[in-house]
């Protein structure tokens, strides 16, 4: 509401995904309550005593990850199949309906009553200094205690993983760490000392915040299953409009249940490296590179992993050699 | 079958319009409610809905087999979606996915003869922190092992 108000919108659309029927309802139903109470609305008007007046509308999504991309979002909400637009125009320019639209996260959203009743100088002190505030850090995979934890941006990968998320089971050692979601480049057990939670130090470490969403691996973790999945999610996810997307992320799903069967030829490696490399950058949207950016970082990382599961003297007759001659050096920034 | 919506449902559609500066925007609630009253997407539910949105069944059939949340065939009486994604898969979710796999006797999106069970391998249901799980229609059951999966399979009927 604040935020509609700051830069002038009458309609406002918080798009839940689908399978969130219990979160939609109680937040329909608070939604509702605001309507009665005159805080939302044409009632607004009168309550506040100011000619502006935002509606609130839920759209439930119905069970497509590419939803939240902002343009396949607002196709969505037009009551379109979820395809991302091509940018520009951007929507600020040209969004719903045409209309201009700002798209931002509820999380980053539920800042705004904070900061306005305590002021920036306290949100501004609170975590790393160029992201201040709090992050929702989803902790899962191998630690004792998995969950959504809030803490200060900035907070140290190691603390968040040994103190509040209460170590790895049975004090194992740990291999990898996804630091922001599937789509982000995966972490080495061994560097994760010292990697605080934001945008700068984990540049520097060679990955990015993403989400958040921090996966931890202990040391008997299959990665290339690991990475067969994730490849798995993202080949279901292709919206299908881009052909590099559509087609490469199918590619990677055979290649790695191959490979995680035991039977990957020779080549394997070099050829999932210019599959992903093929998809990256040439695709409509971000999806594409979170489809790549796992596979690339993942077995440019944890390579010995990946040519173990390769069988030498399998070489598939078919494999072209042209197309994966082109794309085959990979740099890791 | 010809398909019509209730007195109360076409009331609930009607007021969608106030939400969305077009018709065709409602596509994506008025196919919930029509689930709900019809149990999946019938070819019939496309051709009504598109005649009260005004717009072609291509419209909407393309919405409705974009979103996998709408089923194109009558799911069973618990429809069990289990999550195999990495957070889950780390937590065990495949010995869960295989014992369910066989408890039910059914295998990926099949539906039990006496519809009872129908079965989906699903993407990640945003349960990471409390991996694995199962959606049993609307409902999350969370934190599970595989005993419990079977405790909560044995408990539906």
């Amino acid at each position: 509401m604040i935020a509609a108000y700051a830069i002038g919108a009458n309609s406002a659309y918080v798009y839940i995904r689908g399978e969130y029927h219990k979160w939609i309802k109680l937040f329909q139903k608070a939604l509702d309550e605001a309507y009665e109470a005159g805080l939302v609305g044409e009632k607004m008007k009168t309550t506040f005593g100011t000619k502006f007046h935002v509606n609130i509308y839920v759209h439930k999504g119905a069970g497509a990850y590419i939803c939240g991309e902002e343009s396949s979002l607002m196709n969505s909400i037009e009551g379109k199949r979820g395809y991302p637009r091509v940018k520009p125009p951007f929507p600020a320019q040209n969004g719903l309906w045409g209309n201009p639209t700002t798209i931002n996260n509820v999380e980053t959203l539920t800042n705004v009553p904070a900061i306005i009743n305590k002021g920036w100088e306290w949100f501004s002190k609170i975590g790393a200094e160029k992201h201040p505030g709090t992050i929702l850090y989803g902790v899962s995979g191998h630690v004792n205690k998995p969950g959504v934890y809030e803490l200060p941006s900035g907070t140290l990968l190691t603390d968040i993983i040994y103190n509040y998320a209460g170590g790895v089971p049975g004090n194992k050692k740990i291999k990898c760490v996804i630091p922001g979601g599937s789509s982000m480049p995966p972490l080495r057990g061994d560097q994760l000392e010292g990697i605080a939670m934001d945008a700068e130090s984990l540049k520097a470490a060679g990955s990015s915040i993403g989400t958040a969403g921090i996966m931890v691996m202990d040391e008997d973790t299959d990665l290339v299953r690991v990475l067969a999945r994730i490849s798995k999610f993202y080949y279901h996810e292709s919206c299908g409009q881009c052909t590099p997307c559509r087609e490469g992320t199918g590619w990677m799903v055979k290649i790695l249940n191959r490979m995680a069967a035991g039977h990957g030829q020779k080549d394997d490696v070099e050829l999932l490296l210019s599959v992903a490399n093929n998809i990256d950058g040439n695709t409509i949207c971000a999806l594409g590179e979170a489809a790549a950016w796992p596979v690339k970082f993942m077995v440019s990382r944890f390579r010995e992993e990946f040519e173990s599961r390769m069988n030498n003297s399998l070489d598939h007759p078919s494999l072209n050699k042209v197309h994966s001659m082109r794309h085959s050096k990979i740099t890791v920034e | 079958m010809e398909f019509k919506f209730t007195v109360e449902n076409h009331e609930k559609v009607v007021k969608l319009f106030d939400n969305y500066p077009t018709k065709k925007a409602a596509i994506m609630p008025v196919l919930y409610i029509a689930q709900e009253q019809n149990g999946y997407i019938s070819g019939e539910v496309i051709k009504e809905v598109s005649t009260i949105l005004e717009v072609t069944e291509e419209d909407v059939m393309g919405v409705v087999t974009f979103y996998t949340m709408y089923h194109q065939h009558m799911p069973g009486k618990y429809h069990l979606q289990v999550c195999t994604n990495v957070s889950c898969m780390l937590r065990g979710a495949y010995d869960i996915w295989e014992a369910v796999k066989a408890k039910t006797g059914l295998k990926n999106g099949e539906t039990s003869a006496d519809g009872l069970f129908s079965l989906e391998e699903v993407e990640c249901m945003g349960s990471c922190g409390t991996a694995p799980m199962i959606a049993v229609n609307e409902d999350f059951h969370e934190n599970l092992t595989k005993e419990k999966a079977l405790e909560l399979i044995e408990s539906l009927n």
